[in-house]
């Protein structure tokens, strides 16, 4: 009877499920997908480590409170560290704003249609565009046409059009996450839409705002290219003052002690990155806290 | 006598006689957050304008089959060549070898994230992975120079600047890039399909290999895309650790010159406005700028013409 019934079903006979060896094959797959991931993670150990044991011995007081010298041992990151507040202070204040309104007005005001799509895909389109084209852009537009100079305005208008998609994005998908509801009981005691916005929408988005201004915002503490573009210098003896004074910033500093050949500047080099990587987990962390604690769940 | 009593019950009522003020308020506002919203597109415009007038002006001087005929590339000396094809294969040679590094672990930590981690051991890694995102690139170039390569060296006989140890490193830093749109694709891909293959018998790894994996192609492959975009376009790294010399070589072993670190070396020296070295900076910018904005225009195509739809 068995027989017959494998004469009825001739690839049956043919069939092997070979169960053990699969879930062999299986357990070795996601062995490697765990190994690919250790391997990307085990670069960021080797990286932050050896980061950590060349940099430490440079990291002091006066490496914080000099200007940059030629000599290793007297040489610090003052400027850099003023001028990266300097710039990212003007960078906020244009970008955010600016990266806010564009994203109420593509979330709560503007219809389905051609004007927002169009809108939307060239902002999809900047978030990719290299940054050393920001760079181009910005010696074009704001160093020649406006005359600005090589000037911290000059950078910060360049950074602040560098991360605005980045802004507007984040903005979206924090406007994007208050429930309808909200805004239409809103509507239904008779607010305006501005009135919704601003007293409805925005409270419960702002966590969510904030968080994507701060990622925003230590993308643009780390980038150097558009600034090297603009000619930001690489030697400065002197804190700017106002917003046309030339200037410098830490990655640039960092490039600049990269590029000289004697072996101690990779130690004041590293001191710079670890300055750098505080300032940048002190940043994430906030952001992570007041997503965390401040969200409202519906 | 009425009418007072209703005044007094509702004390805002007032406030709806300034209808029209509040219209004229409203259309202000509106106005506002639109012109806040054609800043992008100003950018855009800003950009191509920004290069386009000066790269006129350089093929004016320079012929234009001599820029993608030629391979050499030395503006800066008195004999002047302006053959791109030396700073595009740097870039071409450093992108490929960060894909060789890029797309395998990328898409394996997707898979194994998406498909076999538990949602504990996802919710650890998969952040800390992002991690590689948001160092910053100065970082990375500092890491290409002073630690890859002389582990590297250990191994191969190369100089100090080459295109092998930035490539790799650059491979690491996009991981993350190709890691969560991959897996973004993946994890839209309906569990009904899964627990179809699963009924067929499949293992977990079938499951993913056979099902997971061709459903969310279009996005694995708009993510390759965008990571070779990403390389193409990356400059720190490659200024840092490639070298600076403009040779038209795919040798991984020798300094070669990228066309992003072209565009920096030239911008530290301080060149004259209006001269033929100030205007080869926007020629190799709008050569950068076309190639990256292809690659991305045809990943966003992609993903709209091959995703696969699921009600």
């Amino acid at each position: 009877m068995a027989a017959a019934g494998m004469e009825q079903f001739p690839a049956r006979a043919q069939f092997r499920p070979r169960l053990g060896l699969r879930k062999l094959y299986g357990m070795v797959f996601t062995g490697i997908g765990l190994a690919a991931i250790l391997v990307g993670l085990g670069m960021l150990a080797w990286l932050l480590l050896d980061t950590l044991v060349t940099g430490l011995p440079w990291l002091d007081w006066q490496f914080l409170t000099g200007f940059d010298s030629r000599f290793p041992d007297r040489a610090g990151a003052k400027a850099a560290i003023y001028g990266t507040a300097y710039m990212m202070f003007f960078t906020i204040v244009v970008a955010l704003p600016l990266g806010v309104m564009s994203a109420i007005y593509l979330e709560e005001y503007a219809r389905d249609g051609k004007v927002k799509s169009f809108i939307q895909i060239n902002i999809a389109n900047l978030a990719a565009v290299p940054s050393i084209i920001y760079g181009l852009l910005g010696l074009q537009v704001f160093v020649r046409w406006m005359e600005l100079g090589r000037s911290v305005l000059a950078g910060s208008l360049t950074m602040a059009l560098l991360i605005l998609p980045i802004i507007v994005v984040a903005t979206q998908e924090a406007l994007r996450a208050v429930p309808p509801s909200i805004r239409d009981a809103s509507y239904g005691v008779g607010a305006t839409r501005w009135e919704t916005v601003r007293h409805h929408v925005l409270p419960y988005a702002l966590p969510g705002i904030l968080t994507g201004n701060i990622l925003a915002a230590s993308r643009a503490i780390g980038e150097s290219a558009p600034l090297i573009t603009i000619g930001a210098l690489t030697y400065v003896p002197f804190t700017p003052e106002n917003p046309l004074d030339r200037f410098t910033v830490l990655p640039i500093q960092i490039f600049n002690w990269v590029s000289r050949p004697q072996e101690d500047f990779q130690g004041v080099a590293a001191a710079g990155i670890i300055v750098l990587l505080a300032v940048l987990l002190l940043m994430n962390s906030v952001a992570i806290f007041l997503r965390q604690k401040l969200q409202r769940r519906f | 006598m009425a009418q007072d009593v209703w005044r007094g019950a509702f004390p805002s009522r007032g406030g709806l006689g300034r209808k029209r003020g509040r219209r004229l308020k409203e259309g202000a506002i509106a106005g506002l957050f639109f012109a806040a919203a054609t800043v992008g597109a100003l950018t855009t415009a800003g950009i191509i304008l920004s290069l386009i007038g000066e790269t006129i002006a350089f093929f004016r001087v320079v012929s234009f089959i001599e820029f993608i005929t030629e391979t050499q590339w030395t503006p800066l000396f008195s004999i002047k060549r302006f053959g791109i094809w030396a700073l595009v294969s740097a870039t071409a040679l450093t992108s490929l070898i960060a894909l060789l590094v890029a797309v395998p672990l990328g898409l394996m930590s997707a898979i194994y994230l998406s498909e076999f981690a538990k949602p504990g051991v996802r919710a650890v890694l998969k952040p800390a992975l992002e991690v590689l995102a948001g160092v910053p690139t100065v970082v990375y170039g500092f890491f290409a120079l002073t630690v890859m390569t002389p582990f590297l060296q250990r191994f191969i006989d190369m100089s100090l600047f080459n295109a092998l140890s930035p490539g790799i490193v650059m491979g690491v830093m996009i991981v993350p890039l190709v890691a969560s749109l991959s897996e973004d694709a993946m994890s839209s891909v309906p569990q009904s399909l899964r627990e179809g293959a699963y009924g067929l018998g499949a293992t977990r790894m079938e499951v993913a290999t056979r099902v997971v994996v061709p459903a969310a192609l279009s996005g694995i492959v708009a993510s390759v895309i965008l990571a070779l975009s990403r390389a193409v376009g990356e400059t720190m790294i490659v200024a840092i650790a490639a070298g600076q010399n403009p040779t038209f070589t795919f040798d991984p072993t020798v300094p070669v010159m990228t066309m992003t670190t072209y565009i920096v070396q030239v911008s530290l020296g301080d060149t004259p406005y209006g001269s033929l070295e100030y205007r080869t900076l926007f020629a190799v910018g709008s050569t950068l700028f076309v190639l990256t904005f292809v690659m991305n225009i045809f990943s966003f195509w992609f993903v709209r013409r091959f995703r696969e739809v699921y009600d």
